[in-house]
């Protein structure tokens, strides 16, 4: 008996897929919807695309989000990277490490974000791009740090010491030997930070401060005001570069080691 | 340099930007939910520690000084454990027969069915929330459809089912892939054995899938509850300011009402409810394989 055998199980999994991603392919559908009422479908257009890409707040709060995300991601990236090859062996004490590099998956956003709200106001640091790219940052450590860790895991120490026996020292092996084996995991670490950056919204939105905005942040203050076919276009445009760079990742994750 | 002291200096920024960041503001805001409220930051930093947030919870003081029960704030605390608690039991159901399922599946059947399962949780959460919006609005076309139907007109946003619908959707994939690992590698030959000893299909399910399912479940669960016990981006759009959650009056603590540390004693409240869900969840997990 496989698990073929039990009933119902592909008709369910059809169903869940359906509820996945018909919601999204409505959404999509709607942003080519020429009708201003964003309700009433008369014909396609992509007018409401032309119309996002020269509107100056859209801009700027796209501008601010991808800042936040190209720094915090890069910043998470190297973090995590040295993280990565530190508790590559066991040792005393790894365990906790990796609990504590984990630590921002496990919380819920909303507490941490309030959290280091009043911590930046108490010390008196700005609120704006800064506060967010460092928040940013820590959240973004384990997504970048599962990867690296996983395609560390899967490289055999014998290269190293192959290096090591042919007389390359430390930096060198790890320039010309770990590096290279591992730069898939760095890229897909990197991504995952990134598009969990990008597509953040609460902690950005407790950091912002008054007259700064992301992309997403942005777009919850326009759906607060209503429904409109601006929105469905924005929305698009971010979910198809969520799913291209997930894409991306998943795909250096199953590179050929 | 000896290996230890390499260590120590690699893995120590990452730990100390997220002990920094994470870890020292959650003490402080522990910290904070003992002050009082006031000063330009929402924060009267001089005042001494007590816990009137804690017991303004439940209690609230009358006119004339004595105290009443509150049940507004306690409404919401059940109101949110109760829909993290049918968004997990409901992420559960969908999701046990979709990793079924996909354990039979080819591997290439399973890394197209993995990948299209991880994607919505990359895709953003606010979007995703949003396209539910459109579709069950008061002008949109399935709304019009059931009130075709409905003897009497029904609204399906801006209350708990859309709450519940649109919580369902933002987590169900964390049900799916820790079941999917655990039936990835699971022995099929024990449910032929099973069938040979004359167990019915049910009574396969039931004594053989669910027991080896278990860790799966349980970790799906957590995965599911404690980031819908601190939603608020769901609520905010499909409850519409009628069916709130914890996350929703922690955020107007520190909006509108500015009062922080009234804001931190409810946050706090949502970790200690989350550390006694996953404590009870492990000793659970612990007592059935034991």
């Amino acid at each position: 008996m496989s698990p073929r055998r039990f009933p119902f199980t592909r008709e369910t999994a059809l169903l869940v897929l359906a509820y996945l991603y018909v919601p999204v392919a409505v959404l999509i559908v709607y942003s080519f919807n020429a009708n201003r009422t964003a309700t009433v479908w008369t014909h396609a257009s992509v007018d409401w695309y032309g119309r996002i890409l020269v509107n100056p707040s859209i801009q700027a709060a796209a501008w601010n989000s991808l800042v936040i995300a190209v720094c915090a991601a890069t910043a998470a990236t190297v973090l995590a990277l040295l993280a990565a090859l530190a508790t590559r062996r066991a040792f005393l004490g790894r365990g906790a490490s990796e609990a504590v590099l984990n630590m921002p998956l496990i919380l819920p956003e909303i507490v941490v974000a309030v959290a280091t709200l009043i911590l930046f106001v108490s010390l008196g640091v700005k609120l704006g791009l800064g506060a967010m790219v460092a928040a940013h940052t820590a959240f973004c450590i384990p997504f970048a740090y599962l990867p690296i860790r996983a395609r560390l895991e899967g490289i055999s120490g014998t290269y190293e010491e192959a290096a090591h026996d042919l007389y390359a020292n430390r930096v060198r092996t790890f320039r010309r030997v770990t590096m290279p084996l591992l730069w898939p995991g760095v890229m897909a670490g990197f991504t995952l930070a990134f598009v969990t950056s990008l597509d953040d919204f609460l902690t950005s939105f407790f950091l912002a401060g008054p007259g700064m905005t992301t992309l997403p942040v942005y777009i919850f203050s326009a759906i607060r005001a209503g429904i409109s076919p601006e929105i469905n276009a924005i929305s698009a445009v971010m979910l198809v570069v969520s799913v291209l760079l997930v894409s991306l990742s998943f795909f250096l994750g199953r590179l050929r080691r | 340099m000896s290996v230890a002291f390499r260590r120590l200096c690699l893995l120590s920024p990452a730990l100390l930007v997220i002990l920094l960041l994470v870890g020292v503001p959650l003490c402080l805001m522990a910290w904070v939910s003992l002050l009082d409220k006031g000063g330009s930051a929402g924060v009267d930093w001089s005042s001494a520690p007590s816990a009137a947030n804690y017991v303004r919870l439940v209690w609230e003081e009358d006119f004339d000084g004595t105290m009443i029960l509150n049940t507004g704030y306690l409404l919401i605390f059940l109101r949110s454990v109760a829909l993290a608690a049918v968004t997990t039991v409901l992420s559960l159901a969908l999701g046990l027969p979709v990793a079924l399922w996909m354990a039979s599946l080819s591997r290439t059947g399973r890394d197209v069915m993995l990948l299209l399962i991880t994607i919505p949780f990359w895709t953003n959460l606010l979007v995703r929330n949003y396209a539910w919006l459109i579709i069950l609005r008061e002008d949109g076309w399935v709304s019009q459809f059931v009130n075709m139907l409905s003897p009497w007109p029904v609204q399906l946003l801006y209350n708990d089912a859309a709450v519940a619908i649109g919580l369902t959707y933002s987590f169900l994939p964390f049900t799916i892939l820790p079941l999917y690992t655990v039936f990835e590698k699971f022995d099929w030959r024990l449910l032929e054995a099973a069938h040979d000893l004359g167990a019915t299909r049910r009574r396969a399910l039931r004594r053989v899938v669910l027991p080896i399912a278990t860790p799966g479940i349980v970790a799906g669960a957590l995965l599911v509850f404690i980031p819908c016990l601190g939603a608020f981006v769901t609520p905010a759009l499909l409850g519409g300011g009628k069916t709130l959650m914890l996350g929703n009056i922690i955020q107007m603590q520190f909006g509108a009402s500015r009062n922080w540390p009234f804001g931190a004693t409810l946050a706090v409240v949502l970790l200690a409810i989350m550390l006694v869900v996953m404590t009870a969840m492990a000793l659970w997990r612990n007592r059935r394989t034991a």
